[in-house]
């Protein structure tokens, strides 16, 4: 049975209004649900999305510190920051990037060679990010890209600090250079403090001294939109925006004075060789110079790959730094010193005297050493065997000392280690003895000690390597009677705001003392003798000179060429050549210079060598110079 | 004296305007909280659409429109709107299926009907069209509904929704269910129907599951986790809920959102415009905002009460009623709440078609409560 239900207007109405009551409080507390929500996000935890809410909107932005500047002693700017020009690409507005390259080449705004490793760099960025594709243009560059620009859709020429070295190639291998961080410089540096830098020291002071004069960055919080992509501060955003100003790193005062470099370096023109001279009194490094140079410049703009290979390629090898790295036998010029260690340990007395016959032979030997003078030097004693420099006197005393004493008395003028210097990449040369040799060789025939090669130690010769460095520094402890001091190239940090010079304390090393010193007299004057008496090897080079030198030259053996070296038989006929060399010091008796020469193939170290010698001690001992 | 005729000239203004609003079938009260509302929309529309004006004239420009098919609606009498109910469905039902065989595709979903001047949404009709139809099918019948009149409302809803969801617009067929659903409710629909549906849902919940698409299957899970997939779904829920807490209680300030000037926020201006006011106006903004639309479901309700028969009650009450579950739906979702569903913010979201439908919809509001006079004392 079914019962009909028919309407009822009232019932109806009621029910809709307690529906309506139901659903208004469903309403309500729906409403107090999201105003808890909100309540719950913008006030509980309000903080936390502040903070992620900053993170989002600003990016940071570097502001790269302005690297020190560097002078030289007389306060001269060698190493300073220009703003420079340097194009930029940006990727997305370039359309065509492959085209964009090729145009640049066809320009002659980049080379061909260089092409990919832009590319490269260019897809490793953000497509809104301006990459640099070649820096510092000079005049002609910035012409043509004027010309070009309207083919050049995406291709910016912009303003940016560079580093330049003023005087170029003048003491490139002291100064060193800087060039774009590479992989390698990643791993040994903190790379938060590289941020928003392109550029790191990578040789000699550019170096050794990145620390000071590398600067703090700083950086500044820029708007971006969820892309990235910076835009401008809107209303009251700009306020909350953090920044830290950048602080310039220090600037450094070297030792080195350019113009005495300059004058080095014009004496030695067309040479290959090394000039290092020292101030005995103090260490500091007056003139560094090994030649050929290079232009540091070209590293500092970004040097294209080809230019690289040619300067890697160059036989006579301009990035070597012969200073520093080039080991040579010492030579003759060794015969002072080897002549104090006879005094220091008795062996022989100044006056003593032997007769030279032009050659030498050991006892129950029948192997002959020659002297340099086929016919002998005759009766010599300590004084003129230094000045005509008398290869049998020193073939025998280097026999009556012993390669032990010889060892000994040789590491304390500072052969066979490294001097110290402050830049990195310094090479220790060889100082030998039994010892060394056993450690050298492999087998027992190979590692024994043969008098013969004590013999020849005595001239300089045999195993003994020596750097040019090493050289100028025990001639500088020479000059200096003993004293000594660490060889430095930075001698004083320079305050970037206010120019203030904080000079660094001298590091001086324990001194070479002397049972009697009265003995360093006795071999200054005898290397007085060689630039001014009777048959002296340096006189014809001291002549006129307004100071008293006490110098010694030396002939250093060339035994082969390399065997991967590929030279046409003229220039192998030229690097057979012996290296002239010429150590010394002015003046005499109260040295301000102490100086060592290297010639490369030079021949003969009085013709080659001394005259080098004599021009840097003429600008440098001058009235009124230095 | 000037006092006196200062007075006396706004009574007269006032009358004179309450006239005109009579005359023109408006209710004063709700066109001034929808007025209100809209205002505070456009205000905040402006900052969130940042350089983009035209799109904020665009909008002023659908105003214009929704308002004048507001007011035309409301002159319309009851009886004609009732009496059309069953065709605007059945139309309804007919452009759907067209939708469904030639529709256009956009944002990857097949939503549009090409009708050569104007592309337009079959699914906006059926806001309007399902709860009519519902209302239609129950004021001849005696409430509260029979067993079998609810299985025929539901069917009546569950039809069209089903082809909106299929499209997919999973917000749309929602806020279609929900404006039959609310029609059943206030009709008298007893609670054990309420539980039986309950049931029915978390039984489906396996199934629905399963046919859900991809996108929807990851916003319901996004919901639950939202720094799962931080760059992917997630990211609409991480950044509105960065943009609404960072804004605290007093707000960056107007146009000074960073989230939603800076492109953080996805969807500013459309589905997210909450959250831009959240960031913007801070809490302050917010409880206005849910205050303002408090005032026209509330207003909404009352009207519906003094309607004299069941389908102009039915339908008013579902109308306003739907009103709310499109702010939920939406502040749910923004605030994270809710998993990620397209509905817009009543009033304040940009967007064309979906702003004309509410204020014709408050047309029809408007029509069926001016018609109680006609049958009143």
């Amino acid at each position: 049975m079914r019962r009909v239900r028919i309407k009822d207007e009232n019932l109806e109405q009621r029910v809709f209004l307690q529906r309506s009551l139901i659903a208004i409080a469903v309403v309500l507390s729906l409403l107090l649900l999201l105003s808890g929500r909100a309540f719950w996000l913008q006030v509980l935890r309000h903080e936390h999305y502040s903070v992620l809410s900053q993170g989002n909107r600003a990016r940071i932005e570097p502001l790269p510190a302005n690297r020190g500047v560097i002078f030289d002693r007389a306060g001269r700017v060698i190493a300073e920051n220009t703003p420079s020009y340097q194009l930029e690409l940006v990727r997305e507005q370039a359309g065509d990037l492959d085209a964009t390259l090729a145009r640049l080449v066809l320009i002659g705004l980049l080379e061909q060679d260089d092409v990919d490793r832009v590319r490269r760099l260019v897809q490793s960025r953000r497509a809104f990010e301006a990459v640099p594709v070649r820096l510092q243009l000079d005049q002609e560059a910035i012409a043509r890209y004027a010309v070009h620009r309207y083919e050049l859709p995406g291709v910016f020429l912009e303003t940016r600090m560079a580093r330049h070295y003023p005087y170029g190639e003048l003491g490139a291998h002291a100064l060193g250079y800087v060039g774009a961080i590479s992989e390698n410089d990643l791993v040994r540096v903190d790379k938060e403090r590289y941020f928003g830098t392109g550029v790191i020291g990578k040789t000699g002071v550019e170096r050794a001294y990145e620390d000071e004069l590398l600067g703090t960055g700083g950086y500044r919080e820029v708007l971006v939109n969820a892309e990235g992509r910076p835009v401008t501060a809107l209303g009251g955003q700009a306020d909350n925006l953090r920044s830290r100003a950048p602080h310039a790193g220090r600037g450094l005062r070297l030792t080195i004075d350019i113009e005495l470099q300059r004058v080095a370096e014009q004496a030695m023109a067309g040479r290959r060789g090394a000039v290092v001279a020292l101030d005995p009194s103090t260490g500091d490094v007056l003139v560094f110079a090994s030649l050929p140079g290079f232009d540091p410049n070209g590293f500092a703009r970004g040097i294209s790959r080809r230019d690289y290979l040619a300067l890697t390629a160059d036989p006579d090898q301009p990035l070597f730094n012969r200073v520093l790295r080039g080991t040579y036998p010492p030579g003759s010029t060794i015969k002072p010193v080897m002549a104090l260690a006879g005094l220091e340990y008795q062996v022989v007395r100044p006056e003593d005297t032997i007769y030279c016959p032009g050659h030498y032979s050991l006892p129950n030997s029948r192997h002959q050493f020659h002297d340099w003078k086929h016919e002998g030097h005759g009766t010599v004693d300590m004084r003129r065997a230094v000045m005509q420099s008398c290869d049998v006197y020193f073939y025998r005393l280097a026999n009556a000392l012993g390669i032990e004493r010889i060892h000994d008395a040789m590491s304390r003028m500072g052969f066979g280690a490294p001097t110290g210097i402050d830049i990195a990449g310094e090479r220790g040369g060889v100082m030998p003895s039994p010892q060394w040799k056993k450690t050298l060789f492999k087998r027992p025939e190979q590692q024994a000690w043969f008098p013969g090669e004590t013999v020849i130690l005595g001239i300089g010769q045999g195993y003994w390597a020596a750097t040019p460095l090493q050289l100028a520094n025990a001639t500088a402890l020479l000059a200096a009677r003993g004293r000594h001091f660490r060889p430095r190239l930075v001698r004083a940090f320079v305050d970037p705001v206010n120019g203030a010079v904080d000079e660094r304390a001298l590091q001086a090393l324990p001194p070479v003392e002397l049972k009697d010193s009265a003995n360093w007299e006795v071999i200054v004057d005898a290397m007085v003798a060689v630039t001014s008496g009777p048959g002296g090897t340096a006189v014809r080079a001291s002549r006129g000179a307004a100071y008293s030198i006490a110098g010694k030259t030396g002939t250093a053996q060339v035994y082969s060429v390399g065997q991967t070296e590929k030279y046409d038989e003229k220039t192998v006929a030229e690097r057979l050549r012996d290296h002239a060399l010429f150590v010394a010091f002015a003046p005499a008796d109260a040295p301000k210079i102490a100086i060592a020469v290297l010639v490369e193939n030079g021949g003969h170290g009085s013709s080659a060598a001394a005259p080098i010698a004599r021009a840097v001690f003429d600008a440098y001992l001058a009235p009124g110079a230095g | 004296m000037f006092d006196e005729m200062g007075a006396s000239r706004t009574r007269r203004t006032v009358t004179a305007t309450a006239r005109l609003m009579r005359a023109l079938h408006l209710d004063g009260m709700l066109l001034a909280g929808l007025a209100a509302v809209s205002c505070f929309g456009l205000f905040v529309l402006y900052s969130a659409a940042g350089d983009n004006t035209a799109l904020w004239f665009n909008q002023l420009a659908r105003f214009g429109i929704g308002i004048a098919v507001m007011i035309a609606l409301a002159q319309v009498p009851d009886h004609f709107l009732r009496m059309a109910a069953p065709a605007a469905y059945v139309l309804g039902l007919v452009l759907l299926a067209l939708v469904a065989a030639v529709g256009d595709v956009g944002k990857g979903a097949q939503r549009w009907l090409d009708l050569g001047i104007v592309r337009f949404q079959p699914s906006e009709i059926m806001k309007l069209a399902v709860p009519m139809m519902c209302a239609w099918y129950l004021h001849q019948r005696p409430l509260p509904p029979s067993a079998r009149d609810v299985i025929a409302v539901a069917f009546l809803i569950v039809v069209p929704v089903l082809l909106i969801a299929g499209q997919p617009d999973l917000g749309t067929a929602l806020l279609v269910a929900a404006a039959g659903f609310l029609v059943l409710v206030l009709g008298g629909l007893s609670p054990a129907y309420l539980v039986g549906a309950v049931a029915i849902v978390g039984a489906a919940v396996p199934l629905v599951w399963h046919l859900l698409h991809d996108y929807q299957r990851q916003r319901v899970l996004t919901l639950l986790d939202p720094q799962s997939d931080a760059l992917g779904a997630g990211y609409h829920i991480i950044q509105s809920q960065i943009a609404i807490g960072s804004g605290g209680i007093f707000g960056k300030g107007w146009t000074n959102g960073s989230q939603a000037q800076l492109e953080f926020l996805p969807e500013r201006s459309t589905d997210f415009i909450f959250a831009v006011v959240g960031e913007e106006l801070g809490l302050l903004g917010l409880l206005a905002l849910l205050a303002g639309y408090l005032f026209i479901v509330g207003r909404g309700l009352l009207m519906a009460n003094q309607c004299r028969d069941a389908f102009t009650r039915l339908t008013s009450g579902s109308i306003a009623l739907t009103f709310f579950v499109y702010v939920f739906v939406n502040a749910g979702m923004v605030t994270g709440l809710l998993p990620v569903v397209g509905v817009p913010l009543p009033l304040v979201s940009y967007g064309g078609t979906s702003l004309v439908t509410l204020l014709a919809g408050f047309g029809i509001l408007m029509s069926l409560y001016s018609s109680r006079k006609l049958l009143g004392p």
